[in-house]
């Protein structure tokens, strides 16, 4: 092979992820040969330490594995040992829920969009150098972040690691007067959130479209948030008590982070855009209005336009926010007793970046003998090793450092949450 | 913004990136900051790295590998003044939870081939490799001490943070005590405070996050959280969570 083919490329960083990881491709005679997202930030090994702790735990634990998504760990830990546990929460116990969670998609939403993402398509290397140009649009991002922080403190005591969410409920529902000074504060995040997806909407996307199947809740009634069966583009539909069934975590020599496909199947994905391909018709009528006036079809297999539907969901969640406070009245009881009783349980819900799901064995003392988490990262990591195999294939012609920013920014579209899938990435380049 | 701008770097080590948010989350300060203060290498927010030395490092997260524990030392060399932000870099965090464990069990629950696992049998503080200038507590850290932190090395004084027990914060906020009223089981006699006694406002017992206060009376604690019909057991499950090792050197080890 001649020596002038190859080329080696090292880029020390990929930023403006959350938590640790590299990329490595590898071409040989113009061709890519391998790609992998190697996941390097170390294992914390909560599925070990989990064994042992009481049955009531798992939701301020398992809320350390993120602080972006804390609030989804809590839901899916509750849903799990309410499930082995058999109870069942009342609704307005499960209205509190998501409008806890409403908050969450917000917050993490419109970090993921202003701080992390939207500089990609501008041009800058941050939010803060965007900041110097245009100070209006970071502001309008912060405000509305703002928002959902507040709701999660209003709710959960504080915005990263909420004290308030326990097994059965909470510890105290709040007073509805509570809410009024963030429901003034929604009001206006409705329109930025609008002006939102206007913003994103007028984004440069690469033509690039992916075949994965989809994964994501459904929930006849509603946009599915905290609860829901799981079902793929594929045809695939099960609760989450099949979820181990269907979904085959495997272990690669490159991660501390495990791949996971769907028995039989293969890779697939899920998050925002599976979430809208699948349920996109239970959108309110304002959201699926602003989805429409963005250009979004009844899919969006296009991983860039994900910003747009991050947008649109943010614009729900605003929305489904202020409804939820509108029709809330306090529980009786802020939880309902759960007993521990010998058995294993099973939860899934919808994380801003896809489908959490828990499993936990408890004995009959409610002591966990096993855990077992699925976060979404994990489940997307080979839809994103495909998409950025066929990504640079196409993009050979590039520089090196052209296409590495390329390659970071393809792997942003799925909002990678490192920490979550153990856990900034680290691009390197062999080119021979 | 000219050269002489004082700088910040934000670094990252085991953790789960909440108090490196917490600087995000300043939505009403962070554009205020980013004017005074040149943000230098913040990698979880920008792409723009530029190299040491730095006038103030924060360092999230505990050293779990052996890779960690060099770099830890390269940051120190690079950083004027060095702040841990956190539980998981001022005591270990919960991964913490591995140091009376087995480690190569711990792998293998995780990972079917442990093998391919890098890591080291302790979570251990950052000030347990290198020296630390000042250390911000809880899992996660408290916004107003972050902003009071980085105004108080602006300004070139001492950042005012608190030793005392959260029972304080309680009496300031008009909180019910929970201990006394409803007969909950709380940590907060011994507990550091920071978090403004958020946990008693909402009927909850204080569950330690903040770590361990400067002067604890662990053996009271333990008197209090046996009257609260706490079993011996659940009492150190109660001190194992976040700062599992500041507990165990201080409080718990005399309950």
């Amino acid at each position: 092979m001649s020596h002038r083919y190859e080329r080696l490329v090292h880029v020390p960083a990929l930023a403006r992820v959350e938590g640790e990881g590299a990329m490595h491709v590898r071409v040989r005679g113009g061709a890519v040969e391998d790609v992998r997202l190697e996941i390097y930030e170390p294992p914390r090994f909560f599925e070990a330490f989990l064994r042992g702790r009481r049955h009531t735990e798992p939701p301020d634990i398992t809320a350390r594995i993120c602080g972006i998504c804390p609030v989804a760990y809590q839901m899916s830990a509750c849903a799990a040992v309410e499930d082995a546990c058999g109870v069942t929460v009342p609704p307005a116990v499960t209205a509190l829920r998501r409008l806890l969670y409403c908050g969450e998609w917000i917050e993490s939403h419109t970090l993921h969009i202003y701080l992390l993402h939207a500089p990609d398509f501008l041009g800058y290397g941050s939010a803060l150098a965007l900041a110097q140009d245009r100070r209006d649009l970071v502001e309008r991002g912060l405000s509305l972040k703002k928002a959902g922080n507040d709701l999660v403190e209003v709710i959960g005591g504080r915005a990263i690691h909420p004290i308030n969410v326990r097994v059965g409920g909470f510890y105290h529902a709040p007073a509805p007067a509570a809410f009024t000074p963030v429901r003034e504060r929604l009001r206006h995040a409705l329109d930025q959130a609008l002006e939102t997806v206007r913003w994103v909407a007028g984004f440069d996307f690469p033509d690039f479209h992916h075949d994965h199947e989809m994964l994501a809740l459904t929930d006849p009634d509603q946009y599915a948030i905290e609860s829901g069966t799981v079902v793929t583009t594929g045809g695939l539909g099960f609760g989450a008590g099949q979820f181990e069934q269907h979904v085959i975590e495997e272990q690669v020599p490159h991660s501390t982070a495990l791949h996971a496909r769907l028995a039989g199947r293969g890779r697939y994905v899920t998050g925002p855009a599976a979430r809208y391909t699948l349920n996109h018709r239970l959108l309110s009528p304002l959201a699926a209005q602003a989805a429409r006036d963005a250009g979004l079809g009844g899919e969006c297999r296009n991983p860039y336009r994900s910003i747009v539907v991050r947008a649109v969901e943010t614009v729900y969640a605003v929305e489904e926010a202020i409804r939820l406070i509108d029709a809330y009245e306090p529980p009786p009881e802020p939880a309902v007793a759960v007993p521990p009783r010998a058995g294993v349980g099973r939860g899934a819900t919808e994380a801003p970046r896809g489908t959490l799901f828990h499993r936990y064995a408890l004995d009959a003392d409610g002591l966990i003998t096993s855990a077992r988490i699925v976060p979404p990262t994990a489940q997307n990591q080979a839809a994103i090793e495909d998409d950025l195999t066929r990504f640079v294939t196409a993009r050979l012609d590039l520089g090196d450092e052209q296409l590495t920013a390329a390659c970071e920014q393809a792997i942003r579209n799925y909002d990678p949450c490192i920490s979550c899938a153990t856990h900034f990435l680290d691009l390197r380049m062999d080119r021979s | 913004m000219d050269t002489r701008t004082p700088t910040l770097a934000v670094w990252k080590f085991a953790s789960c990136d909440g108090c490196q948010l917490t600087l995000l989350d300043c939505e009403d300060e962070l554009l205020t900051v980013a004017g005074r203060i040149r943000i230098a290498h913040f990698l979880e927010a920008s792409s723009d790295a530029l190299p040491g030395p730095y006038d103030i490092s924060l360092v999230e997260g505990s050293i779990t590998t052996a890779a960690d524990a060099a770099r830890i030392r390269r940051i120190r060399e690079q950083s004027r003044v060095l702040v841990c932000i956190g539980a998981c870099a001022t005591a270990g965090g919960i991964q913490a939870l591995r140091d009376h464990a087995d480690v190569a069990e711990f792998a293998s629950v995780v990972y079917a081939r442990p093998e391919y696992i890098d890591t080291l049998a302790t979570s251990t503080p950052i000030a347990a490799h290198v020296n630390v200038d000042y250390e911000l507590h809880g899992c996660p850290i408290a916004k107003d001490q972050l902003l009071e932190t980085i105004d108080a090395l602006l300004a070139g004084r001492r950042p005012d943070l608190p030793g005392h027990s959260v029972c304080f914060e309680c009496k300031r906020r008009n909180n019910v005590c929970v201990v006394v009223a409803y007969g909950e089981p709380c940590l907060g006699p011994v507990t550091r405070a920071g978090c403004g006694a958020i946990c008693p406002a909402f009927r909850r017992g204080c569950f330690g996050c903040f770590g361990p206060a400067e002067t604890p009376n662990g053996a009271a604690e333990a008197a209090l959280l046996r009257a609260a019909g706490t079993a011996t057991d659940d009492i150190a499950r109660m001190y194992r969570t976040f700062n599992v090792t500041a507990f165990e050197t201080t409080a718990g080890e005399r309950s």
